[in-house]
């Protein structure tokens, strides 16, 4: 079966195994000795992460086990997807505190790649809210981790793409919350440096994003709209069901061109480039704007698009996003609305991404020049002490990595120590050195 | 609303059960797996379930159906749905040259959901109101060379429902066959899925609908309808050429 990430880049032929429950996929590791598997969750990581020749895949574990509204503490299964986390704890005035741009992630996929959210400054990762998960070893074993009790292993877990073992089930701690509105503030930036300078001055607003135009060049590069959010006092707890519209099949990808993506980035700060002052809107608009059209993955074409996130500390900030822009621009390349964001502190994590600094999203249709484009920026990111999102990669060389996770030693230790056939291996990791190439 | 479902941990039942349990019905759940029906009636009591009883017992043990069903009834002591889900997906190319696997498949998915009719029928009657709702499959529609080992024990399931659901109309209970196209769940596994396939949830909002308008036969997603109505239609001179 032919199997890809969301980005549609690369594909691979692969076996996929969807046990029942937590016991079948027990008895499939212990069975299936002369594997070498990944677990995949709901398929949104966009590169090779969750690619490898046995994926097993965890959305059968998608069982609530407990869900204590008085504690705000959730108890599900691995596979249980976060908008359906939502659906049960905004009735009762629960929220994820911290979600991604979509709401179709797993818990397990949530926490092999310590997503973020709009609100890393104040908030940190999902790892944070994480109180246990249980994980099934090569062994065979299952333990449990958190922050005190397997506290190695919890580190590596979280972030570590699913090479330590597959995430069974988690408890997260929810957030309380008295309205599920979002008060919305858009506020313009003609250029990178006053978005920057909107974004360091908002610091304490609880959710910040910058939506960039990166085919603005010369005195505009960089310009963006920075939506600030903070939860509404409206008493709203209603889950929102959005009617989505779907993309049915792969579009041509030529309709995906400088121009056409030119017209919509011009036409959208015509319509959205205006300064506007705190008003209401929908929890899952401000969050995840693109849910709206499933399989928005198909408008690149049937060869499919990369996203390249990475970040850069604060102090080389606007220096190092502005060369990757001016890269971007002048290779003609881009996209539609990049992201960017502001991240708070690094974790103590292993291989979780985010570090102090500014981080920037985008996307870029599957094309064979693209590659040398991507290398450049990588050279970019690293000369500014930067890295790059291992949830969305699915191209940089080991070098790279290694150069930019600086504690990738201390994982491959630890895991030679508990998994010491490699057995839990993806394309991703083949790659980048911390398994090797070779099959056994 | 209280439910009886039968085969209860299967991605369907599980998915339509979530839907009830959302609506803050009642619930009394049988399936052969101990652990997976535990998670079920605490994933369904998260949803929102009233309550949640749960037997264990092992479907092809028909002599065993009464004592459990005698339970259902003493438990929710009035039943408004009968949700009857069991079943696998046989070998059909071990099936035959095995007689005795084929026996097995047949009594599993036919003989075992007939004796659950038997014993349902006369105690709706008795209770003068209800609905039973059961799936089959497409695969009972037409016998096709890949599959008829499961397609014949499906089809006399729903020749038996034709047939009860004149039977029970003067007890005010209500019978409804539910023909599930390709669903993507753990007893389909090992396919490679195309545009067809369904997922589990989307099967499941279609049930639910249609055991509320109190529907015949459902076929869901509903253009399987049409997709058997033209595999029907082919000249069995054609047909049997087809290795489909």
């Amino acid at each position: 079966m032919k199997i890809y990430g969301w980005g549609k880049f690369p594909t691979v032929a692969a076996e996929l195994f969807a046990p029942i429950d937590e016991t079948a996929l027990q008895e499939f590791i212990a069975e299936e000795q002369n594997r070498s598997i990944i677990c995949r969750g709901a398929g949104r990581s966009y590169g090779d992460s969750s690619l490898a020749e046995t994926i097993v895949s965890s959305r059968f574990l998608d069982s609530f086990a407990e869900f204590n509204s008085a504690d705000a503490i959730v108890d599900c299964g691995a596979g249980v997807i976060l908008g359906d986390i939502l659906k049960l704890a905004i009735p009762k005035g629960l929220f994820l505190p911290v979600l991604p741009g979509t709401k179709t992630v797993s818990v397990g996929g949530a926490i092999a790649a310590d997503i973020h959210g709009k609100n890393h400054h104040i908030d940190g990762c999902f790892s944070n809210f994480v109180i246990s998960f249980n994980l099934l070893l090569a062994s065979g074993e299952v333990i449990q981790c958190s922050q005190v009790k397997n506290t190695e292993l919890f580190r590596a877990t979280c972030g570590g793409m699913g090479l330590t073992g597959v995430i069974l089930s988690a408890r997260i701690q929810l957030e309380k919350v008295s309205s599920v509105t979002i008060n919305q503030r858009s506020l313009v930036a003609s250029d990178l440096d006053s978005c920057l300078d909107i974004l360091d001055a908002h610091n304490e607003s609880k959710y910040s994003v910058a939506w960039v135009d990166c085919l603005a060049s010369k005195r505009s590069l960089g310009r963006s709209i920075v939506y600030l959010g903070e939860h509404g006092d409206d008493d709203n707890l209603q889950v929102r069901i959005r009617r989505s519209l779907s993309v049915p099949i792969s579009t041509p990808s030529f309709l995906l061109n400088k121009y056409t993506m030119k017209a919509f980035n011009s036409s959208y700060f015509a319509i959205k480039g205006k300064n506007v002052d705190s008003r209401p809107v929908a929890y899952d608009s401000y969050f995840s704007p693109l849910d709206i059209i499933r399989n928005w993955n198909r408008l690149y074409g049937a060869k499919g698009f990369l996203q390249y996130q990475f970040v850069v500390p604060t102090e080389a900030g606007k220096a190092g996003l502005r060369e990757v822009l001016t890269e971007v621009n002048s290779a003609g390349k881009g996209s539609f609305l990049a992201v960017l964001k502001r991240f708070g502190c690094a974790n103590e994590n292993l291989l979780s991404f985010p570090i102090e600094g500014y981080t920037l999203a985008l996307d870029f249709k599957y094309e064979q020049n693209l590659m040398p484009l991507l290398s450049k920026l990588d050279k970019i990111v690293l000369a500014n002490n930067g890295r790059i999102y291992l949830a969305k990669d699915a191209r940089m060389d080991s070098a790279t990595f290694k150069a930019s996770y600086p504690k990738w030693e201390a994982f491959c230790e630890l895991k030679r120590k508990i998994d010491p056939e490699s057995r839990f291996r993806s394309l991703q990791s083949n790659r980048l050195g911390i398994t090797a190439e070779t099959t056994q | 609303m209280k439910i009886l479902i039968i085969g209860a941990t299967s991605a369907i039942a599980k998915a339509t059960a979530r839907l009830y349990a959302e609506q803050g019905q009642e619930f009394f759940l049988v399936a052969r797996n101990e652990e997976r029906l535990l998670a079920l009636a605490n994933d369904l009591k998260v949803h929102g379930a009233g309550s949640v009883e749960h037997r264990t017992l092992d479907l092809t043990d028909t002599r065993r159906h009464q004592q459990t069903l005698d339970q259902a009834f003493d438990v929710l002591e009035h039943i408004d749905l009968v949700f009857i889900c069991h079943g696998s997906l046989p070998d059909q190319e071990a099936c035959e040259s095995n007689f005795e696997l084929a026996q097995q498949e047949i009594h599993l998915n036919g003989l075992s959901v007939i004796s659950l009719l038997t014993i349902l029928a006369s105690k709706l009657k008795t209770q003068g109101s209800g609905t039973i709702a059961t799936i089959t499959s497409v695969a009972g529609d037409r016998g096709r060379q890949s599959n008829f080992v499961y397609g014949s024990a499906k089809s006399m399931v729903s020749t038996y429902l034709q047939g009860l659901r004149g039977k029970l109309l003067p007890f005010n209970v209500h019978v409804t066959d539910i023909r599930p196209g390709l669903v993507d769940s753990p007893m389909t596994a090992q396919f490679r899925k195309g545009a067809l396939w369904s997922a589990p949830e989307l099967v499941a909002q279609k049930i639910v609908k249609a055991i509320a308008k109190k529907q015949h036969t459902v076929y869901t997603p509903g253009y399987w309808r049409i997709i058997m109505t033209m595999v029907c239609s082919i000249p069995e001179i054609l047909f049997k050429r087809l290795k489909i």
